[in-house]
């Protein structure tokens, strides 16, 4: 009861965003492992087979790349099918129907046949999960063009990017931080609002310094943010949410005012999202720069299983000490 | 001890045929086969396709189309699936479906277009539902599953019908969509052309299985060889497929047996790994020659009515030719406009700069 009060967490607002989704058109189907009875191994499709029955939630056989290809094949049918891949370890198999068809399909046909699918997938460490339960590869979709990649970082966003992502006419892939999950509640009203698509959202307004982040990073990045306010040094923090299409506008016009960038991302650095982003701030915005671009980032290794996995996901204080590098520049 | 031992399961592959190499009937042919103008406008459409193949190849090697897959040899196929579909069923090809594609209403020019370079080839002006050519191999087989999906929710009498290759049976994408399709008992038809060949590998080395019909069977569906050169075969053991899940009792996987005559593409040579003497005997397979012969023993066919069919058709082909000819390219923006429905804010530099480029290179015409 109390908890219900105190707002929703992502899982829940995910949730809503489903029901809402679904109650509201008829065309949007959701379909993936254990969707069903069991409401997705994290419950973010709780209730919705006993609400909207067995046509349109639908428990797959264990096969991502049919998962993905079959909803390609109902999406160019017309319905709006999202699609869970358990956990993004798993997505693999389904890259050939995500970067060959459903990015492609309106683009190969001139517009005859087109994929308004969503997939969507939790992703990230910090759970202490096993094996191939932790990873980031976001970077990975965000250079297929066609394929939008968008990860919410709060429970509010996540029902609003949601509800956008299953009304936009073209694939989505959908990326959920699971370690913020269940961290936090908020309040999110069920309003049936769709929060912008390829659109930074900015989470603290400051002078000094831009911290550019999305995903779970926020919690390290706005932690850091808080630490160099009691400083006096104030940062405009970001939350990417669309990686591609990217919002680079947004993110100009912060370090234009700044002068200073750190971007922040658990995945591996090398071909890292950040490093898009360092790329075109060297492109756009090097005379505005005051100091080089830093990114505190996952290492170039394979995730640590729970016991090391600590020393991979950038903390507090690698965020903070790369504010410090930077702000050092006169 | 006696180990008492019992069989839980089993299963029979049948392979269908009604004309011999000669044209011989083997058994009563289907109703549809008293029908001269039914087995004429197969006729055509097998003629058609050769020369539309014939015409490509030629195009080709005069640089004026792009790697092209011929489908000489495999006519029957492609046309007896095409003949036995409805038009408002959804075909899904692989890429030697020619003779099925024209059935349905995509155009020879259409044809010429895509395989010429250029994307409005599949944007069929007929069949605005069908998926196009597929060239990552069995793909496509899960969209049909998807396809088939859409058309039991909305309990509509329609079928998806996917034509894969022999090679494309070892995909996971294959037994992974036969396995849903199976699961869901979904309005599906999954048509595999087997021609023997996957580029330069036989079909004894793609698998011990012997058949690739009862790759279906572990999917908890039916499947069946038919002869793949004889067309009424073809088209009689796809039309029960089909009328079969139309009225709802599931998929349904077709192997129909042929022979791939042509190089893989115009880009193979296949001399590098098999002897012209062995294409040479399936030449005598011809499906073509075969229903020529059947029609001329059992309907009449004459030297009039077969110089009228090739002429008509060599007329189609060249006014295809002509129309793909000059057909004038996209406009630069092309690249950009099919992206996604609403180009996004960040994209739009790109189109600008891609155009502003193009217009600075092309003299424009009044300067
Ligand atoms: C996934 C994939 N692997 C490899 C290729 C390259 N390739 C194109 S066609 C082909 C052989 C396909 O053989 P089969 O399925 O028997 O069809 P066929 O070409 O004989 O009609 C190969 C290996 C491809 N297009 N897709
Ligand atoms: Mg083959």
């Amino acid at each position: 009861m109390m908890a219900e009060q105190d707002g929703l967490t992502m899982v829940q607002a995910l949730n809503a965003a489903l029901a809402r989704a679904m109650s509201e058109d008829a065309r949007v189907l959701v379909l993936g492992e254990d969707v069903g009875v069991d409401g997705g191994v994290f419950r973010v499709t709780e209730g919705l087979l006993d609400r909207f029955g067995a046509d349109r939630v639908r428990d797959t056989p264990l096969a991502e790349s049919a998962i993905a290809g079959l909803s390609i094949g109902v999406a160019a049918q017309g319905f709006r099918p999202v699609a869970e891949m358990q956990f993004m370890g798993f997505i693999y198999s389904a890259v050939d129907q995500l970067v060959s068809h459903a990015s492609r399909l309106r683009w190969r046909t001139r517009g005859r046949l087109t994929c308004p699918l969503v997939v969507r997938a939790p992703y990230g460490g910090g759970i202490r999960a096993i094996e191939h339960h932790s990873e980031s590869t976001e970077a990975m979709f965000a250079h297929v063009p066609g394929l939008r990649v968008v990860i919410p970082s709060s429970p509010a966003r996540a029902y609003g990017l949601l509800l956008a992502a299953i009304h936009d006419p073209d694939p989505v892939l959908f990326l959920e931080p699971k370690r913020i999950y269940r961290a936090g509640r908020e309040d999110v009203p069920d309003s049936g609002a769709a929060a912008p698509l390829d659109s930074c959202f900015q989470l603290r307004d400051g002078d000094d310094l831009t911290l550019v982040t999305w995903g779970a990073m926020i919690v390290e990045t706005l932690a850091a943010a808080e630490q160099l306010a009691a400083e006096g040094v104030t940062a405009d923090v970001l939350d990417v949410a669309t990686l591609s299409p990217l919002d680079m506008t947004t993110i100009l016009r912060s370090v234009e005012k700044t002068g200073r960038c750190v971007i922040v991302h658990e995945a591996a650095l090398t071909g890292g999202f950040g490093a898009e982003i360092a790329a075109r701030l060297a492109e756009h915005g090097l005379l505005s720069l005051r100091a080089p671009v830093k990114r505190v980032t996952g290492y170039d290794t394979v995730m640590p299983l729970p016991r090391l996995e600590h020393l991979y996901m950038p903390s507090t204080e690698r965020v903070l000490a790369a504010a410090r590098e930077v702000l050092a520049f006169s | 001890m006696v180990v008492v031992v019992t069989t839980v399961a089993s299963f029979e592959i049948e392979n269908t045929g009604y004309l011999d190499a000669s044209g011989r009937p083997t058994r009563p042919l289907p109703a549809f086969a008293d029908d001269r103008d039914e087995l004429v406008s197969l006729y055509r459409a097998m003629v058609l396709t050769r020369t539309f193949d014939a015409k490509a190849v030629a195009l080709q090697r005069t640089g004026r189309l792009g790697t092209y897959p011929a489908c000489l040899g495999q006519e029957a196929v492609a046309v007896g699936l095409g003949a036995a579909m409805s038009p408002e069923d959804v075909l899904l090809p692989y890429a030697r479906e020619q003779g099925a594609q024209f059935l349905r209403g995509v155009t020879p020019t259409e044809l010429f277009l895509y395989w010429g370079g250029d994307e409005r080839g599949s944007d069929f002006s007929g069949p605005r539902e069908d998926f196009p050519i597929c060239v990552p191999v069995a793909s496509q087989v899960p969209h049909a599953v998807g396809v088939a999906l859409a058309f039991q929710l909305r309990g509509e009498p329609r079928v998806a019908v996917c034509v894969s290759g022999d090679g494309g049976t070892s995909k996971g994408d294959f037994y992974e969509a036969l396995n849903v399709a199976g699961a869901w008992r979904l309005p599906a038809v999954f048509v595999v052309t087997n021609n023997q060949w996957a580029i330069s590998v036989p079909r004894s080395a793609q698998t011990a299985a012997a058949t690739l019909a009862q790759k279906a069977v572990a999917a908890g569906f039916a499947g069946e060889q038919v002869d793949g050169n004889d067309v009424i075969a073809v088209r009689d053991v796809v039309g029960r497929a089909l009328a079969r899940a139309r009225g709802g009792a599931g998929p349904h996987l077709v192997e129909a047996i042929t022979y791939r005559l042509s190089d893989h593409t115009t880009a193979d040579n296949a001399s590098r790994y098999r002897d012209d003497e062995s294409v040479g005997r399936h030449w005598r397979e011809d499906p073509i020659a075969r229903l020529r012969a059947y029609l001329t023993a059992a309907h009449g066919w004459t030297k009039d009515d077969e110089e009228a069919t090739l002429a008509s058709c060599a007329k189609d082909v060249e006014r295809a030719v002509e129309e793909y000819l000059a057909t004038p390219p996209q406009p630069p923006e092309a690249v950009f406009d099919y992206m996604y429905e609403r180009l996004p804010a960040d994209l739009r530099g790109q189109r600008t700069a891609a155009t502003e480029a193009r217009a600075a290179a092309v003299p424009s015409d009044d300067g």
